[in-house]
């Protein structure tokens, strides 16, 4: 007889927030002089419309999976992975210094190649990660901080490697996660293999949390980190432990940038905003792995099939940057809704 | 109770939809009338048509990319063309994912000739020209070597260098400033003109140069300009798009505090005269016109007459107006203005040749 269960607020609460995002949106196409029903079907065929579309949908949703799946990591041992920005970056930078700076055959190459960019991305975690756990300075300020000092290093490294330039030399072909299959398949879209990667990891992160003793401890230093150490688990390793494979994901997000979508990497004037968004991908998926993919799949598609948008309608991108904002807004407020409802669940059972 | 809440939730989503479809139905009945027929006119009026893609400061950057949406829609009303499919059109990227898929966009709405403005779009044009062989590219500012792709660059330096003239004879602290956007090369340019034209006037003067390492990032540009005019710098060159709008907002900020301070900046790409404005003075000196405008036209008509000049590179410069200093209305006295021209005709027939590097780095 309990509708309200857990699983009803789970698929309730984003659906709901979703539609209410886009019904406000559709009010700001309409006020702003828009037609909305051209403006969202503009939308879905930016996403849906051919297979170009949705080869580059795809293309999109695999970089925020892996974010997702990063900030969502860290969720679960109670740790706010705000550095996933920064952990992309320079996953992105090694994956592509990899694929660009030794000739191997692809069966090594790439591996490699991925690797590298995890191990990049572990390694700017565990700073913070190793900073939380021995001297209890918070994450939070650490992982932004680090996300800068990504951000300007990356930038120096490659105007040193590159001899002044401003962009890498393009990566092998042999690291390279595109294909003539897939870009035929989608009429020259920039899909390319990173989609079966970003799900391999989704795997992965199931697998850990759900099914390893590591994955125990780690959920369980997340629930009650005082519990956890009164039952003898070690919470400044656990700690270390989230963090560094937050990372990983992280910088294998940025090595579908590096690998897949550009083939090399420039320097940047700013962040690319696949980190930040990860936050919300992994709130949307209640930072559950499966949830994760879905998160991922409407942040990708809103974000991809919003170029269409200007491009079919004539919608300015700043109306556009605004709708897409709402929904994520209302998605925003969907989690304190989910919040709200799970309270007074709580406290209708107290009684 | 539960179930109520349940019901709510339900006949929310409902009246959305309902709500939705009407706000919908109303607005499409009133626009699609006045749609349709302009579609079709132009369909058949050109098999030629131009588009564009900005970077990422837009067509409303008062730099650059304006220049550029300048000139394809000066070409495109020239033609009597509107704006959309077989006229003209520009699509505007947010980020560097965005390069490729507006070019292919574009490219699927059968533009003939397509222009990517900016030289972080070489490696989307190149690829894209390479899988798309029946439509013509034009990078601004880059070179790609395809045959169906023409290459625009300017030379910056040479307006540079004119601006350097004017911010030497006209500064009186003897502090002079640059402000960059990303360190590239063709910032560089700008940067090392305008070095030199300060060196040919007064050699003494060492230019305070910064980079923000944005385009987009006015309060940036805002922060950079307040420490340089504080330090007693009087005269800001800036080459950085939307982030130079900050160099603006700072200079004014000043002005309109104390009326007699004396700050200028000195514009780029377009003239910058507006954004100087405040109340009855201005802080535009002058401004380093980088005409796009002029290239986009050239080459536009080029590729309509059939002579598309693909796989080639065009250099515009002072000799053929692609590189200009706009009118100073008044803020420039003549002497200098004078002073100025006799170095702007020396470049151009080659006497004086500015440096395309700043020493330094090379």
């Amino acid at each position: 007889m309990n509708i309200m269960s857990n699983r009803m607020i789970n698929i309730l609460v984003p659906v709901i927030s979703i539609v209410l995002g886009l019904i406000v949106g559709a009010i700001v196409m309409w006020v702003s002089g828009y037609s909305p029903v051209t403006g969202y079907s503009a939308l879905w065929n930016g996403i849906f419309g051919d297979s170009y579309a949705i080869g580059e949908t795809i293309r999109q949703i695999s970089p925020y999976i892996l974010a997702g799946l990063a900030v969502a990591f860290a969720f679960r041992t109670g740790l706010f992975n705000i550095g996933v920005e920064g952990q992309l970056i320079v996953g992105w930078f090694a994956a592509a210094y990899v694929g660009m700076a030794f000739e191997l055959p692809k069966i090594i190459h790439l591996p490699l190649a991925l690797l590298a960019a995890a191990a990049a991305g572990a390694f700017w975690a565990f700073i913070p990660g190793i900073l939380r756990a021995t001297l209890k300075v918070h994450e939070v300020i650490v992982t932004i901080m680090m996300n800068y000092i990504a951000l300007h290093v990356v930038n120096a490294l490659i105007k040193t490697l590159s001899g002044g330039g401003f962009k890498l030399e393009r990566i092998h072909q042999s690291a390279s996660l595109r294909s003539d299959f897939l870009s035929n398949l989608t009429d020259f879209s920039t899909l390319h293999y990173g989609i079966f990667v970003a799900l391999a990891m989704v795997v992965v992160m199931w697998f850990i949390l759900e099914k390893t003793k590591t994955g125990f401890e780690l959920k369980s230093v997340g629930f009650n980190d005082h519990a956890s150490r009164y039952a003898g688990m070690s919470v400044n390793k656990n700690i270390v432990l989230a963090m560094v494979i937050s990372g990983a994901f992280a910088g294998l997000g940025g090595a579908m940038e590096a690998l897949g979508t550009f083939g090399n990497m420039s320097s940047m004037g700013g962040f690319t905003g696949i980190g930040f968004d990860g936050i919300a991908v992994a709130l949307l998926g209640a930072n559950t792995p499966l949830g994760v993919i879905f998160g991922a799949t409407l942040f990708g598609s809103l974000k991809y099939g919003a170029n269409n948008m200007p491009n079919a309608a004539g919608i300015p991108v700043e109306i556009v940057s605004i709708i897409i904002a709402l929904v994520i807004f209302f998605v925003a407020c969907g989690y304190i809704i989910r919040i709200g409802l799970i309270r007074l669940r709580k406290n209708k059972e107290a009684k | 109770m539960k179930k109520r809440k349940f019901g709510l939730a339900m006949s929310v989503v409902l009246a959305a939809g309902t709500m939705l479809a009407a706000c919908g139905s109303d607005k499409a009945d009133e626009k699609e009338p006045a749609d349709k027929p302009a579609t079709g006119n132009e369909g058949e009026k050109s098999e030629f048509s131009i588009a564009m893609v900005t970077d990422i400061g837009g067509i409303d950057d008062k730099s650059f990319n304006q220049s550029a949406w300048k000139g394809v829609q000066e070409f495109g009303k020239e033609q009597g063309w509107e704006k959309g499919d077989g006229g003209y059109d520009y699509l505007q990227s947010t980020g560097a994912a965005d390069y490729t898929t507006h070019l292919n966009n574009l490219t699927r709405r059968n533009f003939s000739l397509i222009y990517g403005v900016g030289f972080l779009m070489e490696d989307a044009i190149a690829e894209i020209a390479a899988q798309r062989t029946e439509t013509e590219f034009a990078i601004i500012d880059g070179v790609v070597d395809a045959p169906n792709v023409a290459s625009v660059l300017f030379k910056e330096q040479e307006g540079g260098f004119l601006a350097g003239v004017a911010a030497a004879l006209m500064t009186k602290s003897d502090k002079i400033g640059f402000i960059g956007g990303q360190d590239i090369p063709v910032i560089e340019r700008f940067e090392a003109g305008f070095l030199e034209g300060v060196k040919a006037v007064k050699p003494e003067i060492k230019v305070d140069a910064k980079y923000t390492g944005a385009f987009d990032k006015a309060e940036l540009g805002k922060a950079e300009a307040g420490r340089m005019y504080s330090s007693g710098v009087d005269v800001i060159f800036h080459a950085a798009g939307a982030t130079g709008n900050g160099v603006f907002s700072e200079a004014k900020e000043r002005k309109q505090a104390d009326k007699d301070a004396y700050v200028w900046v000195i514009g780029v790409d377009s003239d910058q005269y507006e954004e100087g404005k405040v109340g009855d003075d201005n802080v535009t000196l002058t401004s380093m016109l980088k005409r796009v405008d002029v290239a986009v036209n050239d080459i536009s008509k080029l590729a309509m007459e059939g002579n598309f000049p693909g796989g080639e590179t065009k250099v515009y410069g002072l000799h053929d107006n692609g590189i200009a200093l706009a009118d100073s209305r008044g803020a420039i006295p003549q002497d200098v203005l004078d002073q100025i021209d006799e170095y702007g005709k020396k470049i151009a027939d080659g006497e004086i040749e500015v440096p395309e590097f700043v020493e330094k780095k090379k």
